[in-house]
């Protein structure tokens, strides 16, 4: 157990003295209290619904868990070069609840299925399964959509994609909600709660940004052009959404386009630029990402969000 | 499993009190259970079961309220103590007691007022872009109007700089009367 230091206030106490009294919370993780503590499924039922395969639900939980996992990197890449503190916070901040529903995702797929978790880089290294996911998969195997790999615009390109992304995960999760895999249905209602925060903070943003100034206006509406080809693959069903479509426990992607087209349409009024229409036939392959297909982005990107796991496979944090 | 020989309704209560000494590593002045995120403690036949639930899914405080959960019950003698994770029922703001919220106001963080009405998926936000889409929640395109009191000296006159703050669950508020910045605690 680790050691509590009680502090005994003295002359020369600086401001930062006061943080270094309690070992147990600065040495984080490293006491044994915590051994139990990472899973972020602890204790929580994950038997697989009657009449759901289990690799398909894996495979799904992959999808959406991919999808946070990835917009959530792309956007804490914002962290300390936003325009200004407060929305600088505010992306870490919507990075944070993306993580975190990415964490419970992952844990979810390996409890379904726990053959898709990798084998970790080193024999008897104990990495937890969501770890060995996220860490430990080549692009080819992660499966989300393409929309959130894109590399980082400038902040209205990102605003745009944050309110396509997030208008698109509230839709789906709000009727992912209903699922009959419980652990997906409160993944999902708590998400509801979070993604609202998330669209009402994009949305707010890409009318200040079209009604401000030209050059506001033309980085917003360049940044939302350059994101037209990636939004048919929101909406093109995966023979696994399919499958977990049937099963009841997931939803078809294609039912979303009309709530997604209803906020991005509402927000474009607001902002007065003309609204994106939805056409799932159009450019771009067909459930691309979903199926291992990425652009060339992804692979840097992971080379940068894996290199601390791969390089100390034995560290635990 | 009991503490020190304990009958089981002695071990209960006992552990009872040490789970409810414990307070949020972010908000010091509430207790877990004042907070709303302590849902269970009962004693089971492997020692110690505490049963907690996220407030925010990301919410990184949530590995340090469990590692102090079990160190505040192994310290009052429980050598076996299993938290588990409680997703059943969302946390919401609304479970935060009567006295948690006084508890925040005594330390000048603005206390989340009822779910619904200020906040967003119950359709009676009056913020003034406000549209309700069938059966999905709507969105506000203006700022979110919520009654919030200046902590500081009680002006109504307050603004909202930014609805993300320096933790997951707190929005950034400004008061236009004594111009102190404060934190609120937002309705979720």
């Amino acid at each position: 157990m680790a050691q509590i230091h009680t502090h005994e206030a003295g002359a020369n106490d600086s401001a930062y003295d006061g943080l270094v009294v309690d070992d147990a919370r600065w040495a984080f993780g490293a006491g044994e209290e915590f051994e139990q503590g990472g899973e972020p499924l602890a204790g929580v039922d994950t038997a697989v619904p009657d009449g759901a395969d289990p690799a398909d639900l894996a495979a799904y939980c992959l999808m959406l868990g991919d999808d946070a996992l990835v917009m959530s990197h792309r956007l804490s890449e914002w962290c300390s070069r936003a325009p200004d503190l407060e929305e600088d916070i505010a992306l870490a901040n919507i990075a944070l609840d993306l993580l975190g529903q990415a964490r419970l995702l992952l844990a979810r797929a390996a409890a379904a299925d726990p053959r898709i978790v990798p084998d970790g880089p080193l024999p008897g290294c104990s990495t937890s399964a969501e770890d060995a996911l996220a860490f430990f998969r080549k692009e080819q195997q992660l499966r989300n959509v393409r929309l959130v790999e894109l590399p980082r615009g400038d902040f209205g390109e990102t605003m745009a994609r944050l309110l396509v992304f997030s208008a698109y995960r509230l839709a789906l999760f709000e009727r992912l909600a209903a699922s009959r895999d419980r652990v997906l249905a409160a993944i999902a209602a708590k998400g509801v709660k979070e993604l609202t925060y998330h669209r009402d903070f994009a949305a707010r943003w890409f009318v200040t940004l079209a009604q401000g100034t030209a050059e506001s206006r033309h980085r917003l509406l360049d940044g939302l052009q350059g994101l037209l080809p990636f939004l048919p693959e929101l909406f093109a069903t995966h023979e696994v959404e399919a499958a977990v479509t049937a099963a009841d426990v997931g939803v078809d992607p294609s039912t979303l386009a009309p709530a997604v087209e209803a906020v991005l349409r509402e927000a474009c009024s607001a902002a007065d630029v003309p609204a994106p229409t939805i056409t799932p036939e159009s450019t771009g392959p067909r459930a691309a990402g979903r199926a291992g297909r990425h652009t060339d982005a992804l692979g840097p990107m992971l080379a940068e969000m894996q290199v601390v796991a791969r390089a100390h496979p034995r560290g635990k944090w | 499993m009991s503490a020190a020989g304990l009958d089981v309704p002695t071990a209960l209560a006992c552990a009872r009190a040490a789970a409810g000494r414990v307070t949020d590593p972010e908000l010091p002045m509430l207790t877990l259970a004042d907070l709303g995120v302590l849902r269970e403690v009962r004693i089971g036949e492997y020692g110690v079961e505490v049963a907690i639930t996220p407030t925010y899914t990301g919410c990184p405080a949530l590995a340090m309220m469990r590692a102090d959960l079990v160190h505040e019950l192994r310290a009052a003698g429980f050598a076996q103590v299993t938290v588990r994770i409680d997703l059943s029922v969302p946390w919401t703001t609304d479970h935060i007691s009567e006295r948690g919220k006084a508890a925040l106001r005594d330390h000048g963080i603005s206390a989340p007022g009822p779910v619904g009405s200020p906040s967003a998926s119950s359709g009676s936000v009056s913020g003034s872009g406000t549209v309700t889409l069938s059966g999905a929640t709507c969105l506000t395109l203006g700022p979110v109007r919520r009654v919030v009191t200046c902590p500081r000296c009680g002006s109504e006159r307050t603004e909202v700089v930014s609805e993300f703050g320096a933790t997951a669950c707190k929005a950034l508020y400004r008061c236009q009367d004594c111009l102190e910045p404060f934190e609120h605690v937002k309705e979720i």
